[in-house]
C-alpha cells in the first residue's frame, strides 16, 4: 500500500496504541497536521511547544506508557527543549515528533531551519532526522522501544517535509525496528549479589531508599514484598512518593533537603542503606563527605553509569528493580528490625503528633493548610500534579500519596510552568481521574496560557495556586543566606480568578481557613475546571531544610512559633 | 590516563555524540582515533581520556547508553599493545643529516621523504617512544608534525569483539568481556 510519509507516520503512531498526541502545527509540518485530520488520532492544540512536551511528559508518567508531542521546525522545535530536558532528568518516555524543512535545503539557513537534533542531543536518550518516507515507520517504532527501554527517556524524531509529502511502501511487517546489536551485560555477578544478601543479613539498622526506579519497572508488589520480608523502613524520594503508600508505618515519608527530620536522622544513623532505583542526587545527599557515613550500602539500579557516581557503594546490583528485587526476597533471614524501628519512632518525637488542624484559626492561611485540607477532602486518592518551589516540598510533605503515579512532578530540571501543562497530559492519561494541579503564583505565570487549551479540549481539572506574592523558594534562599533581602522575588500577579473567567473557567479567590474546605468542596462537586486562588501567608517558609551542600545532618528546623507541623491521619 | 574502546555504528554522527558526551561528563579526551573493522557497519575507536578510574567507568558506562555504541570498554588495567604514528618533518642540512640519520636508525624510524632543506620522518610505536625521537629532534627544527592518536589492542587471548555473531571467531575463544 502507497501512502506518503504524512500518513506513514499517523498509521505508525496509530499501530502503536497512541490515542491522543499534543503539538502546534506550521510550514514544516504541515502535510503530518494533513494526515492527522484524516487519522483517528486525536491532536491536541496546545498554546505553546513547551506546553506540548509538559502536556506528553504527565501524560507517560500517569500513565507509564509513552507521550507524544509534535512542533513544526525552527522556533517550533526550539521551545520544546525545556520540556524535553525536564523529561530527560526525570527519565519519563516521550517522543517528539519536529517537522524540518526540505532535505534539499538541510544545512542552508532555510526559513524555520534550526538543527535541533544537535541541540537536543544532550538532552534526549536519542534523537535521529529522517530523510526519507520509507524510514519513517521504522524510525517512529525504534523512538517508542528507545523512550520506554531500560531507563526510559526522550527521543526526538526530526522529519524533513520532503519525506512527509513523499510517497512510499507502507508495511509493518518490513518496518520492524533494527535498532544496533548491543551487548548485554549480565545484571550483577554473583559475588555482588552474595555481598548484598550478606549485607542484608547482618545490618542491625537497615533503610530502603526508594526512588522513581520502582515505579519506572513497576515493581511495586515485588517492592512490598521485599520490604515485609526484612520489614525495613522506607524513606522516598520525591519522585518515589508512591511506590509505597504513605499511610504504611514503614513509610516515614521523602528523605533530603526539605525531607522530615526523623528521615534524615535515620539516613544518618542507619548501618544499611538498600536504595532501590534512585540516584543519590544532591537535594536527597546533601554534603557527600558526611552522608550516610555508618551505613554500607547497597545499590539496586538499573544504569550502570549511576553506580558510584555520587555514593560509593558496597554492592550494586545493576538491573531492573522488580526482577533484582523479586531474587532478593527469599533470601532475607533477618527480619526483626523493631528495636531499629522504634528509635526512628521516638526520633520523629514532637514534630509527628502536632496536627496542623489542631493548630488555633489565627486568621492566617498557611500553605500546609490548603494542602492539608486537599488531602483529607480527595482521601488521598487524586492525581496532584505541582509545579516547582515551595508548593512542590508542602505538597510532599502533607498530601499523603498511597498510589504510584499519582504525584507528578519535575524533580530532577526542577521546571517552573511544568505543572499545568502536565496536568492536562495526565487528565488524558487518565480521565476517570481526579486531577489537580497545586502550583505556585510565579510557575503558573509561565505557562498560563494553556487554560484555553482546557477550555478547548473541554477537561475537568481542579487548579490550587499557593499564591504567596513572592517567588517563595527563592525569597525563602534570600531570607535564611541572603539576609532577607528580596532582590526580584516580589512578584505581582492578576487576579487569577479573573483571569480564569476571562478564559471561560470558574475562578475563585480564597483568603481565610475556614473557607478552604467548602471551596474544594465545591470544585469537586463541579464537572468543569475551577481554579482556586489561595492567597496564603506571603513569607512562610518550607521546613526543615538542609542549606545547598551542608549536611544532612545539619537541618534548619521548624521554628516552635508560629505554626505548622505535619498532619496526623485524619 | 585512561584508555577505551568502544565499537559504534558507522554513520553520520556517531563521533560527535561520543565526543559531545565525554565534554558533558567534563572529561577531557588526550587521543580519540577511529577507524573502520572488518565489518563495515562497524567502526571502533581508542579513546585516551584525561580522568580517573572512576572517570572512565562514567564514560564507560554513559558510552554504552548511547544507541550507536554497541560495546565500550575500559582496557586501561589490561596487557595492552598500543600504537601512535607519527610523521614529523625536521630541517636537515647536509652537516647535520649524518647525524639525524643515526638517531633515525636508534628509533627504529624512517626517513620517508627527503628534500634539500629537510626530512620526514615516519615512526610508529607506543607514545613514550615517539615522545623520545621528539625529543632529540627538537634541537634540530621540528617544522612540522602529525600525529594519528593512539590505537590500543588487548594482548593474547582477551579478545574484545563487537556484539555480533561473527564467525571468523574459532570456537572455544572466550569473548571475556561478554
Amino acid at each position: 500500500m502507497k501512502l506518503t510519509g504524512a500518513e506513514i507516520l499517523c498509521e505508525s503512531l496509530t499501530r502503536l496504541g497512541v490515542r491522543e498526541l499534543f503539538g502546534y502545527p506550521g510550514g514544516a509540518i504541515l502535510p503530518v497536521y494533513d494526515a492527522l485530520g484524516k487519522s483517528k488520532l486525536h491532536h491536541i492544540l496546545v498554546r505553546h511547544e513547551q506546553g506540548a512536551t509538559h502536556m506528553a511528559d504527565g501524560y507517560a508518567r500517569a500513565s507509564g506508557g509513552v507521550g507524544v508531542a509534535m512542533a513544526t521546525s525552527g522556533p517550533g522545535a526550539t521551545n520544546m527543549v525545556t520540556g524535553i530536558a525536564t523529561a530527560m532528568l526525570d527519565s519519563s518516555p516521550v517522543v517528539c515528533i519536529t517537522g524540518q524543512v526540505s532535505s534539499k535545503v538541510l544545512g542552508s539557513d532555510a526559513f524555520q531551519e534550526i538543527d535541533i537534533t544537535g541541540i537536543t542531543m544532550p538532552i534526549t536518550k536519542h534523537n535521529v532526522v529522517v530523510t526519507r518516507a520509507e524510514d519513517i515507520a521504522r524510525t517512529i517504532r525504534e523512538a517508542f522501544i528507545i523512550a520506554s527501554s531500560g531507563r526510559p527517556g526522550p527521543v526526538l524524531v526530526d522529519i524533513t517535509k520532503d519525506a512527509q509529502q513523499a510517497s512510499a511502501e507502507f508495511d509493518w511487517e518490513a518496518s520492524a525496528p533494527k535498532l544496533p546489536p548491543k551487548r548485554v551485560r549480565s545484571n550483577h555477578d554473583k559475588a555482588e549479589f552474595d555481598r548484598a544478601v550478606e549485607l542484608l543479613n547482618t545490618a542491625k539498622r537497615p533503610l530502603i531508599l526508594a526512588g522513581h526506579g520502582i515505579m519506572v519497572s513497576g515493581a511495586m508488589h515485588a517492592f512490598e514484598q521485599f520490604v515485609r520480608a526484612g520489614n525495613y523502613p522506607v524513606a522516598m524520594t520525591l519522585l518515589g512518593i508512591g511506590c509505597f503508600p504513605a499511610k504504611d508505618p514503614l513509610n516515614l515519608g521523602m528523605m533530603g533537603m526539605h525531607g522530615e527530620a526523623w528521615v534524615n536522622n535515620a539516613i544518618q544513623e542507619a548501618d544499611l542503606l538498600i536504595a532501590v532505583g534512585m540516584r543519590f542526587d544532591d537535594r536527597v545527599t546533601g554534603d557527600l563527605r558526611t552522608y550516610a557515613r555508618n551505613a554500607r550500602k547497597i545499590h539496586i539500579e538499573i544504569d550502570r553509569a549511576e553506580i558510584n557516581k555520587n555514593v560509593q557503594v558496597d554492592a550494586a546490583l545493576v538491573g531492573d528493580a522488580r526482577e533484582v528485587l523479586e531474587k532478593l526476597t527469599p533470601l532475607i533471614e533477618n527480619r526483626d528490625h523493631s528495636a531499629w524501628i522504634q528509635h526512628i519512632t521516638e526520633l520523629k518525637g514532637d514534630s509527628a503528633v502536632r496536627d496542623i488542624q489542631s493548630l488555633p484559626d489565627t486568621g492566617h492561611l498557611y500553605a500546609a493548610h490548603v494542602i492539608n485540607d486537599l488531602w483529607k477532602e480527595t482521601n488521598g486518592e487524586a492525581i496532584v500534579v505541582t509545579d516547582v518551589g515551595q508548593h512542590q516540598m508542602w505538597e510532599a510533605q502533607y498530601y499523603h500519596h498511597n498510589r504510584p503515579r499519582t504525584l507528578i512532578t519535575s524533580g530532577g530540571l526542577g521546571t517552573m510552568g511544568f505543572a499545568l501543562p502536565a496536568a492536562i497530559g495526565a487528565k488524558f492519561a487518565k480521565p476517570d481521574s481526579e486531577v489537580w494541579v497545586v502550583v505556585g503564583d510565579g510557575g503558573f505565570q509561565m505557562t498560563m496560557s494553556e487554560l484555553a487549551t482546557i477550555v478547548q479540549e473541554k477537561i475537568n481539572i481542579k487548579i490550587a495556586i499557593i499564591n504567596n506574592g513572592f517567588l517563595g523558594m527563592v525569597r525563602q534562599w534570600q531570607e535564611f543566606f541572603y539576609d532577607k533581602r528580596y532582590v526580584a522575588t516580589p512578584l505581582v500577579a492578576p487576579d487569577f480568578a479573573a483571569l480564569a473567567n476571562a478564559f471561560g473557567i470558574r475562578g475563585e479567590r480564597i483568603t481565610k481557613r475556614a473557607e478552604v474546605v467548602p471551596v474544594i468542596r465545591s470544585a469537586r462537586e463541579s464537572a468543569e475546571t475551577v481554579l482556586l486562588d489561595f492567597r496564603v501567608e506571603q513569607e512562610d517558609s518550607v521546613y526543615p531544610m538542609v542549606a545547598a551542600g551542608a549536611s544532612l545532618s545539619d537541618m534548619i528546623r521548624r521554628p516552635n512559633n508560629p505554626l505548622v507541623e505535619t498532619a496526623t491521619e485524619p | 590516563m585512561q584508555t577505551l574502546v568502544a565499537y559504534v555504528e558507522n554513520k553520520p554522527g556517531v563521533l560527535n555524540r561520543v565526543s559531545s558526551l565525554a565534554r558533558r561528563l567534563a572529561i577531557n579526551i588526550d587521543s580519540l582515533t577511529v577507524g573502520p573493522t572488518e565489518n563495515e557497519e562497524i567502526a571502533r575507536m581508542t579513546i585516551v581520556a584525561h580522568t580517573d578510574e572512576k572517570g572512565a567507568h562514567r564514560l564507560e558506562a554513559s558510552l554504552e547508553k548511547l544507541v550507536d555504541v554497541l560495546l565500550a570498554e575500559n582496557i586501561s588495567s589490561r596487557a595492552l599493545l598500543e600504537r601512535d604514528l607519527a610523521l614529523i618533518k625536521v630541517s636537515a642540512d647536509q652537516q647535520n643529516r649524518p647525524h639525524l640519520m643515526e638517531l633515525i636508525k636508534v628509533f627504529r624510524a624512517r626517513v620517508v621523504d627527503v628534500a634539500p632543506e629537510s626530512l620526514i620522518i615516519e615512526v610508529s610505536g607506543t607514545v613514550d617512544k615517539i615522545d623520545g625521537l621528539l625529543e632529540v629532534l627538537r634541537p634540530f627544527g621540528v617544522l612540522e608534525m602529525a600525529r594519528s592518536g593512539r590505537i590500543s589492542m588487548t594482548r593474547g587471548g582477551d579478545l574484545l569483539r563487537p556484539p555480533i555473531a561473527s564467525p571468523e571467531v574459532p570456537e572455544g575463544v572466550a569473548v571475556k568481556s561478554q
